[in-house]
């Protein structure tokens, strides 16, 4: 057992603070830490500085143009962008449909779509879950009928993140009522401009139409558009899955999310004193920040399991209960930190350049915000219900 | 023991539950609380003519209640029905320190005018006794200035009842005085809140008349306190209300909702988890007629932080269970769970958080 990094993991992190400190715009690390809004720019920008140093494709290998890196690398790097307040890298490109391509797509599809990925020409949105098939995604039901070389797409997606922004969706589609459910699936990509798509926003509980419906009627998809063999898409799905849910655990976030938490709670003032020394208090955050230092080793774990060559199974499971169940609580916290000023709901002052003014102080304005968003956590990606049933299975064998 | 309702107070429950039934629907509720007023002026109005006010008070004060109980089944079925009304504000805070010289307000509370109370400041918290704002005797009348936050109703009260120092350091119990001032007197910045309703940071530098002072100059705080406990009995009621309500909303859901070829209530994950839901909605039951039946009595104090307390963790508990076991669907707006979860959430906000009120409960339960 050895706890400490080694020297080449050292440098490399302090490789990658020096390029934080150089080349992360104040600007957008202020936004991130205010808990402003970001835009479609602010991430595109945050991107192509990534891109520049080669760094965006993380998870990706070094002839496709990413990193290389391994599970600890990746991990590293993770904790430092967001310590450092980055914007987040949005995955749906980079970590969901690029793996499946280079597993599983044509030579045609990975030469014309992954450096396309990294360019930030085309923004991919996720076309998986619907309204009859949410952790239960075997069930879809949006049909692709063949039609010469085209197949003609119905139906309809939902909980479509930032799909506002999106010019492309992957998607899983129906092409075979036959057999099991699972066998009659396939993985298509579809140009979000063709006609018959429309995309209707769903504001969530937090005020902000995060997620969207993606209605599509007789839309003609170029049969090229097909990832691997058709009926087959089951497979790639759950491939995509396991790279969906490589740093589930979110770690860097929680760390984020307590460090806020504590300034915050050293602010606020009780009976006299600092939030933070009311022992009432203070205990639920000490317990939390208990459970996440346990859950930074049981991600490490994971990670060093992984980089030695064994495939996560149920491990990614157990890292996403627990690690959505402590940012959860940790936003709890938060909002409970601010009191009476958790009640405000100023949403224009969650704009870059806003002149309206926020209610309280500044470090109050997101945090209810973040505390419904973040009720997310635990039923996307899989519920968590989803994944208690998966470590029933598969571990316990029950 | 007898935990029945009076038949006065059963007729009363049945009455308001009919009315609220017949008047409130989800996109009256989403409407009224995007208003400019902050809740719906229309069912005020029915409210005020049907004499709801009038149940806040007791028959000498011209009402036909008062008591802990009427203020639990007239919450109860708010809460149920998710009616964003002013009455807590109105009724409650500012009609409980209106004594006997200030009748004519009582009457016109009765009568349907709204009032807002503005006592926490933007450092208080949840402490009743911390006090800034500050009112000097001057030739003209009384000088106050200083600030009050998030002041529930405020914009859409004509006129604020406005705690302020006559004296004392900034936590003493003794020097604190209320004013009643038109709210053309102060400055207002309004804002909507999350769950609906709007509230304003109000600041103050103005003269007022020596009969703007409501009670005795510097004796306050008891009064404030009374308030305080009665309008936490009438919040946790409300609570308890919207619990029923996501309740009943999650486990039809259950019903109804299919997964993996069944409807998702069949998972006895989720069964044990909504009986669980359902075993602590029954607790926070038992806690608000707790608190609501010592409301008069040596005990209320109490009563007040144990049922704040317990219906602040049940409150949590119902949110994030309900939207868990939706999914997806309990994170839009759109859908009527997303109104009461916040509004529910919110009420930990009010009057004294969990952590709060279970310090005072361990202080008063020592002493």
């Amino acid at each position: 057992m050895d706890l400490n990094y080694t020297d080449d993991q050292r440098a490399f992190r302090d490789e990658i603070r020096a390029f934080l400190k150089e080349k992360l715009p104040a600007r957008l690390s202020a936004k991130v830490a205010a808990g402003k809004r970001l835009t479609k720019a602010d991430y595109e920008e945050w991107h192509a500085i990534l891109n520049a140093r080669g760094w965006l494709g993380v998870t990706w290998p070094e002839k496709y143009g990413g990193t290389g890196w391994d599970a600890v690398s990746r991990n590293i790097f993770e904790e430092e962008i967001t310590a450092a307040n980055a914007p987040r890298i949005i995955p749906f490109g980079l970590n969901m449909l690029g793996p499946v391509l280079m597993a599983f797509g044509s030579e045609a599809q990975k030469a014309h779509y992954l450096p396309r990925i990294l360019s930030g020409e085309d923004w991919w949105c996720q076309g998986y879950s619907e309204p009859g098939a949410g952790s239960d995604l075997a069930n879809v039901q949006t049909s692709a009928v063949r039609n010469g070389d085209h197949y003609v797409v119905n139906g309809q997606k939902t909980w479509t993140t930032l799909g506002q922004y999106a010019d492309k969706i992957f998607c899983l589609v129906r092409t075979s009522k036959e057999s099991k459910p699972q066998q009659g699936i396939s993985f298509l990509l579809i140009d979000m401009n063709t006609p018959g798509i429309e995309v209707r926003p769903i504001v969530l509980i937090d005020g902000e139409p995060e997620v969207n419906e993606v209605w599509f009627t007789d839309v003609w998809v170029p049969v090229e558009n097909l990832v691997g063999e058709e009926n087959k898409g089951w497979t790639y799905a759950k491939y995509l899955l396991t790279h969906e849910r490589t740093n589930i655990a979110g770690v860097g976030f929680a760390r984020a999310g307590l460090a806020s938490l504590k300034r915050i709670a050293g602010e606020q003032a009780h009976n006299g004193r600092p939030l933070i020394e009311n022992p009432y208090f203070a205990a639920k955050v000490a317990q939390v920040e208990i459970d996440l230092m346990a859950m930074d080793t049981t991600n490490l774990r994971t990670i060093a399991a992984a980089a030695a060559g064994q495939a996560p199974g149920a491990e990614s499971s157990m890292l996403k209960v627990k690690g959505t169940v402590i940012r959860q609580q940790i936003n709890a916290l938060a909002r409970q930190a601010v009191g009476p000023y958790a009640a405000p709901f100023v949403s224009e002052a969650l704009d870059e350049g806003s002149n309206v003014e926020h209610a309280g102080p500044a470090y109050a304005m997101p945090v209810t915000q973040t505390y419904f968003n973040n009720r997310k956590l635990s039923i996307y990606g899989g519920s968590n219900e989803v994944q208690r049933q998966i470590i029933s299975k598969t571990i316990l064998e029950l | 023991m007898n935990f029945q309702l009076t038949e006065e107070r059963q007729m009363l429950q049945d009455g308001l539950r009919r009315f609220l039934a017949g008047s409130v629907t989800h996109e009256s509720i989403i409407a009224a609380t995007e208003s400019p007023a902050g809740f719906d002026t229309t069912l005020w109005d029915g409210l005020v003519e049907m004499g709801l006010p009038g149940a806040m008070f007791s028959e000498d004060q011209g009402g036909f209640g008062g008591a802990g109980f009427d203020i639990m089944v007239v919450f109860e079925e708010l809460g149920r029905a998710g009616a964003p009304t002013p009455l807590i504000e109105t009724s409650l805070l500012a009609g409980s320190v209106f004594g006997t010289p200030h009748q004519k307000l009582i009457d016109e509370i009765i009568g349907g005018r709204v009032f807002a109370f503005a006592h926490g400041e933007p450092t208080s918290r949840y402490d009743l006794s911390h006090v800034q704002t500050r009112a000097e005797k001057t030739a003209e009348g009384w000088h106050l200035s200083g600030a009050k936050a998030v002041v529930h109703h405020a914009s859409a009260a004509d006129a604020l009842v406005v705690s302020a120092r006559t004296g004392g350091g900034m936590t003493d119990r003794a020097g604190i005085s209320l004013f009643l001032v038109p709210v053309d007197q102060v400055r207002l910045r309004d804002y909507p809140l999350n769950g609906g309703g709007r509230a304003a940071e109000v600041s103050f530098d103005c003269i007022l008349p020596e009969t703007a002072k409501i009670g005795e100059a510097g004796q306050a705080l008891s009064m404030i306190e009374t308030a305080d406990a009665r309008a936490c009995a009438a919040q946790c009621a409300e609570a308890l209300g919207m619990m029923e309500t996501i309740k009943t909303l999650t486990i039809d859901y259950l019903r109804q909702r299919r997964q993996f070829g069944q409807p998702i209530g069949k998972f006895q994950a989720l069964q044990h988890r909504m009986a669980d839901v359902v075993i602590e909605i029954e607790q926070a039951r038992s806690a608000v007629i707790n608190l609501c039946g010592n409301l008069d009595g040596p005990g209320r104090d109490l009563h007040v932080s144990a049922a704040k307390n317990l219906i602040g963790r049940v409150a949590r508990l119902v949110v994030e269970e309900s939207i868990q076991m939706h999914g997806g669907i309990g994170m839009t707006q759109e859908y009527a769970l997303g109104h009461f979860a916040k509004r529910l959430t919110m009420v930990d906000h009010r009057f004294g958080d969990t952590d709060f009120h279970l310090e005072r409960f361990i202080r008063l339960a020592v002493a």
